[in-house]
């Protein structure tokens, strides 16, 4: 032993890890671990071993385990451990049994005991180590077993053990709220503790409880907010501080708990604004955990109801994150900003050039940050930007998951501040060819039906235009290779539907495109049938229209081959085409009326026209239906009966009596599958379900009494199944056109005109900045101008979505005097000039000169009329600001390339880079910088080390005796 | 809540792995895997915050830091400030540090069981308890009196010990 020093290992143990260093695959390692899960297998078997012997043997399962192999064979005698006298045992026995276990595992049952006499120890450290299991390893079922000793502990003598025991009870909240819901004062009452760290952990649980219901603890903001200020004030004892912060964590946890508090009352966050700004004042922002308080702060000022002065700390603060050189705190930056800008838009103009540093770093989680701040931001004069960045991004990457998440915010922008139909369907083209598969169905229906309803109900000429417009494209795309599934349905639908309408393309060449597709994607199914289904609409409206119809040869080929097909779909598609075909012009117009895609098909849901037959079936003694509502009560019945014969299988103890019957909730997905094990149940127990299942289904009281015989049927009902036939979708048209448009198409070109105004006389006075004109030109598209426009957009934000969204952007395409409500909506936000303009936009029309400038920045935005003399004029008098800013942005982005560096030099020592990441520390740093000159000194110790891994066998690849690098890896 | 704390070395292999919400074996070194994949993909100075949606599900954060041959790793969720987390591997490292004299991966590996010790000072039930680590030296080293102690006196025979206890 003395040999190993402070190593208290076996050779074997640091043989094999040594070993599994050494291995050079993973096949190679997997067997030393598998040989050494044979060894200890055998030797924790043996009788009589020592029980220091028996304690590496744990440890050996501990670490066989973490390398990803099963150590199942020697759970129990982990569990055994715990049941010795000697603590130190007791507690490998605890932290095994920690690390193998879950809640739910069978041998926890021989723990509960043990744990139970532990508590009760004399000993704290045996107490301690006890609750750390409790938090680990006792579930619902087992906390009443545990309860009243981890209560009694929270009036310890010793903090540590108060401090475990509320760490506990807050376990035991979330594990089971009504377990614990009468001893929840015991929180408060902890929060008075003399020992400041007691009450900050009884923040923990706090925190979650205000979470969960901020209304029970306003009374509690004057304790948190004298809190918070004595800790700010460093009242507490120095040893508390970290970083020569006074309890940073504490601090934050109260932060965070304010935050929750003052949020939308402005009662409760008037008693907090001193002490936030004060702390704000004082902030360091020197260090990380200085920062970290800041960044809090912020939230803080953020989430509580908004203070004017507060908030212009905050953005100061934000803007010192932002223009920092580390990378932390610029993503710290962006997300304050984040919150920031939902108070107050104009916040992010100032810091447009540090927002699009982040976009274009290297650094990908500081990018997405930034996207999450873009979309935020987003807005119809910048929607394009916007999404053009984010599909770029979206191309680049190959996380599936991340992906999906952006093509689903590239479709909802899109949705909601498309500025035209056309790029709309590019946008959506691109989402799709890039991220098909990983798009929700909807968006591609959704796309669908916005092709065939058009956008604008009076506008004939805009629509087919735009259906061709949109044929030419996909017509370019279908020859590409690898197209995602869902693209090609939409291709082949669009195809099919309005294909041949423009009278460009012959039938034979779109059909001929068809059977190219079906061909190609051979194995794909749906297209395929989106396919034929294309193409026999294709053959209607060309027999409709009185031409001869002539099958391509290869479309032949696919309908025979079709007909065989093992896919039922296929081969009726194939057969519906054959039989189409023989037909003749009076009746394939009546099957395929042409453009009839968005008439609404009525359903009978009801199927009323049955009533006659299913009459006669009952009177002939055929059993009723039973209706799916008192079916799902059933369902739900057998649910209750499963889940309790469930339970028991697991855990035989039960410690508390049995609940009262929940009333179930009137959810109808009450799986009824279990249904036919009604047999099984003991008779009270389906009396007490049937009882609650009265409650849940009020409708049918009346056949209630009935019930008991219906109820061996379920099995034969449960074949109804709920209906299969799908409710049409309601045309979108009917329900959005009675919504308001918000967002004037005049108000977006407004905003832009405006801000090539800026430029262009930002261009003339050669203001001496050295900023890439990319970027400026990004960030006048991102930022765009004035805020009068933001402002009103941010109303655009709340706009009825997607759904709605067709009909808005097809009355913002118009011009604003099509609509009176639109301007009389304006009236509300402009000030007195901007409404003359608006009253008569038509007269306006837009100087060239302003165009054109315009055009070469964005050269997507249509020319329509737009910009007012009153508007550039009152931009103009904002161009000196935002110049000035540009300056002040500068400076800050030169220095970006300074880095910051956790030194991963050759010294394999830790503290170097520990060192610097803290540097910055003074006299407060004591422990550490002690540390640090020790190094010297402990060269010696290192020699020791290396000395005793040399007989160990083991050799250091390099100079300094510390690095193990290569060995270890 | 803080979600599970991982100690790698730069070669993927894991060195401590503490989860604090059940995860079966196999999930386990999954997100190992992943976590690592994830990290040395990033290059030195970036910032050490990674979205971890896509590794450990909704609403995961991950902070790293990365000293000499080591990863450590804390996977949380929003209710936890970045900075703070990458201020509580510090805590942790220190201590760490102080517990072992320029602590490097060796010591991490051998001393497995104390490492576990460490933690469970700083984080119980995926909540921070203490994050002073002259605090938690003291529990630490008054442990490691009463080990040396018992070690003492697992010397004397078995025979005679279990006579004892007698």
């Amino acid at each position: 032993m003395g040999s190993q020093g402070g190593f208290g290992q076996s050779k074997e143990f640091l043989d094999l890890v040594k070993s599994i260093g050494e291995a050079r695959s993973k096949a190679e390692e997997d067997r030393i671990v598998l040989n050494e899960i044979e060894t200890l297998k055998r030797r924790i078997i043996e009788p009589d071993i020592p029980k220091r012997k028996m304690k590496e043997y744990i440890i050996r399962l501990v670490y066989v385990e973490m390398l990803g192999h099963d150590a199942s064979f020697g759970y129990i005698h982990a569990v055994k451990m715990t049941h010795d006298d000697n603590i130190v045992l007791k507690r490998t026995g605890y932290l095994a049994v920690t690390l193998f276990l879950n809640e739910d595992h069978d041998l926890i049952i021989l723990i509960v005991n043990t744990i139970q006499k532990d508590l009760k120890s004399d000993n704290y450290l045996v107490v301690c180590a006890a609750l750390n299991a409790v938090c680990r390893l006792i579930n619902e079922e087992t906390i009443p077993a545990v309860l009243p000793q981890v209560i009694e502990l929270l009036g310890h003598s010793k903090e540590a053990v108060r401090k475990k025991a509320i760490m506990a009870l807050h376990r035991f909240h979330q594990k089971s709220p009504s377990s614990v819901s009468h001893l929840i004062s015991n929180f408060r009452k902890r929060l008075c503790d003399n020992d400041p760290g007691v009450m900050g952990a009884t923040l923990c649980p706090l925190f979650d409880l205000i979470s969960n219901d901020v209304n029970s603890y306003k009374d509690l903001v004057i304790s948190f907010v004298s809190i918070l200020k004595q800790v700010a004030e460093r009242r507490l004892p120095k040893s508390y501080d970290y970083h020569q912060m006074p309890a940073p964590f504490i601090q934050i946890k109260l932060l965070k708990i304010l935050a929750l508090l003052g949020s939308g009352d402005k009662q409760a966050s008037e008693n907090m604004y001193t002490v936030i700004s004060d702390i704000i004042r004082k902030g360091d922002s020197s260090s990380n955990i200085g920062n970290a308080i800041l960044y809090d702060s912020i939230c803080c000022a953020a989430s509580i109801y908004p203070n004017p002065k507060l908030i212009e700390a905050a953005a100061d603060v934000v803007a010192k994150f932002l223009k920092s050189d580390t990378h932390n705190l610029k993503y710290m930056g962006i997300d304050a900003l984040g919150r920031l800008i939902k108070l107050s838009p104009q916040i992010a103009e100032q810091h447009q050039l540090a927002v699009i540093d982040c976009l274009e770093d290297p650094d990908d989680t500081l990018k997405r940050k930034t996207f999450k701040l873009l979309y935020k931001m987003t807005k119809s004069s910048n929607v394009e930007v916007i999404v053009d960045r984010m599909i770029e991004y979206m191309i680049s990457i190959s996380d599936d998951h991340y992906k999906t998440y952006i093509a689903s915010r590239c479709v909802e922008l899109a949705e909601q501040f498309a500025p035209s139909n056309h790029w709309f369907i590019q946008t959506m083209n691109k989402v799709f060819e890039h991220a098909g598969d990983l798009v929700n169905v909807k968006v591609a229906h959704n796309l669908m039906r916005l092709i065939a309803e058009g956008f604008g109900e009076d506008d004939d000429a805009a629509d087919s235009q735009l259906r061709s417009s949109a044929v030419e494209s996909y017509l370019r795309i279908i020859g590409e290779p690898k197209l995602p599934s869902v693209f090609l349905q939409v291709i082949c639908w669009v195809l099919g539907e309005y294909g041949t309408a423009d009278g460009k393309h012959s039938a034979s060449y779109i059909s001929g495109k068809l059977c190219d597709v079906a061909e190609a994607y051979s194995d794909d199914v749906t297209v395929k049938a989106y396919a034929t289904s294309a193409l026999m609409k294709i053959y209607a409206f060309e027999m409709a229209a009185g031409r001869k119809v002539d099958l391509l040869p290869e479309c032949q080929t696919l309908i025979e081959e079709m007909l065989a097909s093992h896919s039922t779909d296929l081969q009726q598609r194939a057969y519906e085409l054959q039989a189409l075909t023989g037909l003749d012009r009076q009746a394939v117009e009546a099957i395929m009326p042409q453009d009839a895609s968005c008439e609404d098909i009525e359903v009978d849901k009801n199927l009323s026209f049955l009533n006659d037959y299913v009459q006669q079936s009952i009177e002939r003694g055929a059993q009723p239906y039973i209706p799916e509502d008192v079916r799902a009560g059933m369902g739900e019945m057998s649910n209750f009966r499963g889940q309790d014969k469930h339970e028991p299988s697991h855990h035989v103890l039960r410690f508390e009596a049995y609940e009262l019957p929940k009333a179930p909730p009137p959810s109808k997905a009450a799986p009824v599958s279990i249904a036919s094990s009604t047999d099984l149940v003991p008779v009270p127990e389906a009396l007490y379900s049937r009882e609650s299942q009265q409650i849940s289904s009020a409708a049918s009281a009346s056949e209630a009494g009935s019930s008991g015989l219906k109820l061996r049927l379920d099995g034969v009902q449960k074949k109804w199944g709920k209906p299969t036939y799908s409710s049409p979708t309601p045309s979108s048209t009917s329900e959005s056109s009675s919504q308001k448009p918000v967002n004037g198409m005049t108000q977006v070109n407004g905003a832009s005109a405006v801000n090539s105004r800026v430029r262009e006389s930002y261009d003339s006075r050669k203001a001496p900045v050295e900023i890439s004109p990319e970027k400026q030109k990004l960030a006048g598209l991102l930022f765009g101008g004035s805020s009068k426009p933001e402002r009103k957009s941010s109303a655009g934000h709340k706009a009825p979505k997607a759904n709605a969204s067709a009909a808005d952007r097809s009355q913002e395409s118009k011009t604003a005097g099509a609509s009176n409500e639109a301007v009389a909506e304006k009236t509300n936000h402009q000030p007195p000039p901007d409404l003359l303009d608006l009253g008569e936009p038509t007269v306006t029309t837009d100087p060239p000169s302003v165009v054109d400038p315009f055009k070469q920045l964005e050269g997507l935005l249509d020319s329509s009329p737009g910009p007012t003399i009153d508007h550039s004029a009152g931009a103009t008098a904002k161009v000196p600001d935002i110049m000035s800013l540009y300056g002040g942005t500068t400076t800050g982005e030169q220095s970006t390339s300074g880095g910051y560096s956790i030194p991963v030099s050759g010294e394999g020592n830790l503290l170097s880079g520990l060192s610097n990441a803290a540097a910055g520390g003074a006299p407060g740093e004591m422990t550490f910088t002690s540390s640090q000159s020790v190094k010297g000194p402990n060269a010696k110790d290192s020699l020791e080390k290396d000395a005793l891994v040399r007989q160990l066998g083991v050799n250091p690849s390099s100079q300094n005796p510390n690095l193990f690098k290569d060995l270890l890896g | 809540m803080i979600k599970a704390v991982l100690v790698l070395n730069t070669q993927g292999k894991p060195r401590l792995a503490k989860f604090y919400e059940f995860r079966p074996v196999e999930k386990q070194q999954e997100l190992i895997r992943n976590v690592f994949s994830v990290l040395c993909s990033r290059a030195e100075n970036v910032s050490n915050f990674v979205d971890a949606e896509s590794i450990y599900g909704q609403d995961a954060r991950l902070v790293y830091k990365h000293f000499a041959t080591l990863y450590f790793v804390f996977i949380f969720d929003s209710s936890e400030n970045e900075l703070a987390m990458l201020d509580l591997i510090q805590v942790f490292v220190e201590t760490l540090d102080k517990c072992f004299r320029n602590v490097c991966e060796l010591d991490v590996v051998y001393n497995y069981s104390k490492m576990h010790s460490i933690l469970d000072e700083i984080i119980i039930g995926g909540q921070v308890l203490e994050t002073s680590s002259t605090e938690v030296i003291k529990a630490i080293e008054e442990l490691s009196r009463l080990e040396a102690a018992s070690n003492s006196i697992n010397l004397v025979p078995k025979s005679v010990s279990g006579w004892r206890a007698r």
